[in-house]
């Protein structure tokens, strides 16, 4: 009776994450889909807790102190931990949450191999009959560790404490331990008596997952982590095979084929391939950034009482924001500001690059965040449109997605990636901290061009003044 | 070589459930607005910390003086927990701020 009801448990959160995640790829119903598919994940543990029998001995689980312990632990933690992230985190946090799951496909494989060469050694199965088995836990130890290791430096990149870092034959390192980590496995599911071999594996793996993220520029860490996203979703469907349990399965799977889907639409926003993302990194030696980081000239810069003057009496002014706002948390003071200029009859829009800010839609959230009306935000190619009427363009913190080398030049690290066109508006006021180059390393000639200002400063800061400037004028 | 296919035989089942669940994965999301990319990568985040279930069981079975296991399958059940519950709530908190602009 008890695994009849399991069976329903799982059957309901199968169909739960299915259609959870069909209204996850729509806006006005994307909240209740991601409801719906916790609450079918939240049965499925339950049931599996209370109703899971093992099929040979017929025995219900045992240490539930242990188990229930794990879970308020993970619970409590993982609650507070998404609760408290900041708006502009919330990418790393995913990339965390992402590297747990895949450590935790890579201890089941860990633990399930132990108990299986217990077995093995204690003559009570022959080595033939669990290959197959075997080569399941090498998979999912092998994927889990690349995606826990990947996930993990992801994370510090993305919040500044990892940085790029290649050097000349990486790719070919890479592969070499990669092939190294396969033959291992391949081995250990020939011979699996080897199971020292199993560590070995797991070393390997891990250090794969580092050197596979490490050369891959921080502009592009969201690719990455989609496609860390569904190696984990392979890894967990691994545990369902293990387990003959067909949620794991068809949420591993589901999670998997959609995370690569997900990951070759986020290339096809950037216009590239995700073999250029991978393999053509943005990397610290290439021609490019050499010859960028020359001299370009001189820039100059404005005053808040001429920016807030241009802007008043201005016909239509359009914001592009990217990862500076997020950081300055700005969003409500330029729609504060969106609301001053309204108020003169300024017709005010936002131009939202796919990939401005830390991940695709990062700059939607933020802007829904503070209130400003959904009508007001331009994606790319609208916008590209509308900067030729455009008076004033605010680039507040965005740099590598307005910068005019992803057109011009060939040698560019970023080059190919479709930006937005703010040169052909009248006049271009960035706001940035300082000249520092972007996320992706390189200057950008878009600041030495003859029509555009620099207005220095943290961008809340800089967008409170110019509301008070604003309104003086 | 006869290993593999009577494997493959005995686990059809599963193997039919793989193929099907490739395509709805790919046919679900297939019409996704950019804005939404970042809230789906994160829910789809949440769903395969479904990963859980099987540490759950780890623990469940483990015999209670093996403290390998135990602490492995302990550390299993966290993390999972983690990948689950901090999967779904960061979504939740992502998409609130889509549904206020109504």
């Amino acid at each position: 009776m008890g695994i009849n009801i399991l069976t329903l448990c799982y059957l309901i959160a199968s169909v739960t994450f299915i259609v959870g995640l069909k209204m996850l790829s729509n806006p006005a119903s994307a909240r209740r889909g991601n409801l719906l598919a916790a609450f079918g994940m939240g049965i499925a543990i339950v049931g599996t807790i209370f109703l899971y029998t093992n099929h040979e001995t017929g025995e219900h689980l045992g240490n539930y102190p242990w188990i229930f312990g794990g879970l308020l632990i993970g619970g409590i933690v993982g609650t507070l931990a998404a609760k408290k992230v900041k708006m502009t985190a919330m990418p790393e946090m995913v990339s965390m949450f992402n590297g747990m799951g895949g450590a935790c496909a890579a201890l089941i494989s860990v633990v399930e191999f132990n108990h299986l060469a217990k077995e093995l050694s204690a003559g009570t199965i022959s080595a033939d009959a669990i290959q197959p088995t075997v080569l399941i836990i090498v998979l999912g130890l092998i994927i889990g560790s690349v995606s826990f290791a990947g996930s993990m430096i992801a994370w510090g990149k993305l919040n500044g404490t990892v940085k790029d870092f290649s050097f000349t034959g990486q790719n070919i390192l890479n592969l070499i331990i990669l092939a190294v980590t396969l033959g291992a496995g391949a081995y250990l599911v020939v011979d699996p008596t080897q199971s020292f071999l199993l560590y070995t594996i797991l070393a390997l793996a891990l250090v794969y997952g580092v050197f596979f993220v490490m050369p891959i520029g921080g502009a592009d860490m969201p690719v990455v982590i989609s496609l860390l996203n569904s190696f984990t979703g392979v890894a967990a469907a691994c545990g369902g095979f293990l387990y003959d349990n067909k949620v794991m399965l068809t949420g591993g799977i589901l999670v998997g084929a959609a995370g690569t889907l997900l990951t070759i639409l986020m290339c096809k926003a950037m216009n590239r391939s995700l073999q250029n993302v991978l393999i053509g990194s943005f990397g610290g030696n290439r021609a490019g950034t050499a010859s960028g980081s020359g001299e370009q000239g001189h820039y100059k810069e404005i005053s808040l009482s001429d920016a807030a003057m241009l802007m008043s009496f201005a016909n239509k002014v359009m914001v592009v924001p990217g990862y500076g706002l997020a950081v300055a948390q700005a969003q409500h003071a330029c729609h504060e500001l969106e609301k001053i200029l309204g108020e003169k009859g300024v017709e005010f829009k936002y131009a939202i690059h796919p990939v401005a800010g830390r991940m695709p839609g990062h700059m939607n959230v933020l802007l829904a965040e503070a209130d400003v009306s959904y009508e007001k935000l331009l994606e790319m190619e609208d916008a590209n449109d509308e900067f030729k009427t455009c008076d004033v363009v605010l680039v507040l913190g965005a740099n590598d997605v307005v910068n005019p080398a992803a057109k011009i030049d060939a040698a560019s690290p970023i080059y190919g990636m479709p930006i937005l066109e703010v040169e052909s508006a009248k006049t271009v006021i960035v706001n940035k901290r300082s000249m520092k180059p972007g996320y992706a390393g390189i200057e950008n000639g878009l600041f030495f061009q003859p029509k555009t200002s620099m207005l220095f400063g943290d961008a809340k800061k800089v967008l409170q003044d110019l509301c008070a400037e604003v309104k003086s004028v | 070589m006869e290993n593999i296919l009577n494997w493959i035989t005995s686990n059809q089942q599963i193997i039919y459930i793989v193929i099907l669940m490739i395509f709805v994965g790919i046919e679900v999301i297939g019409r996704v607005p950019s804005v939404l990319h970042t809230p789906l990568m994160s829910g789809a985040n949440a769903i395969h910390g479904v990963v859980v279930i099987g540490a759950i069981i780890i623990m469940g079975q483990a015999e209670t003086d093996n403290y390998l296991a135990l602490i492995l399958g302990f550390l299993a059940v966290v993390l999972g927990t983690l990948n689950v519950v901090g999967g779904f709530v960061v979504t939740d908190r992502m998409l609130e701020m889509f549904k206020k602009k109504k």
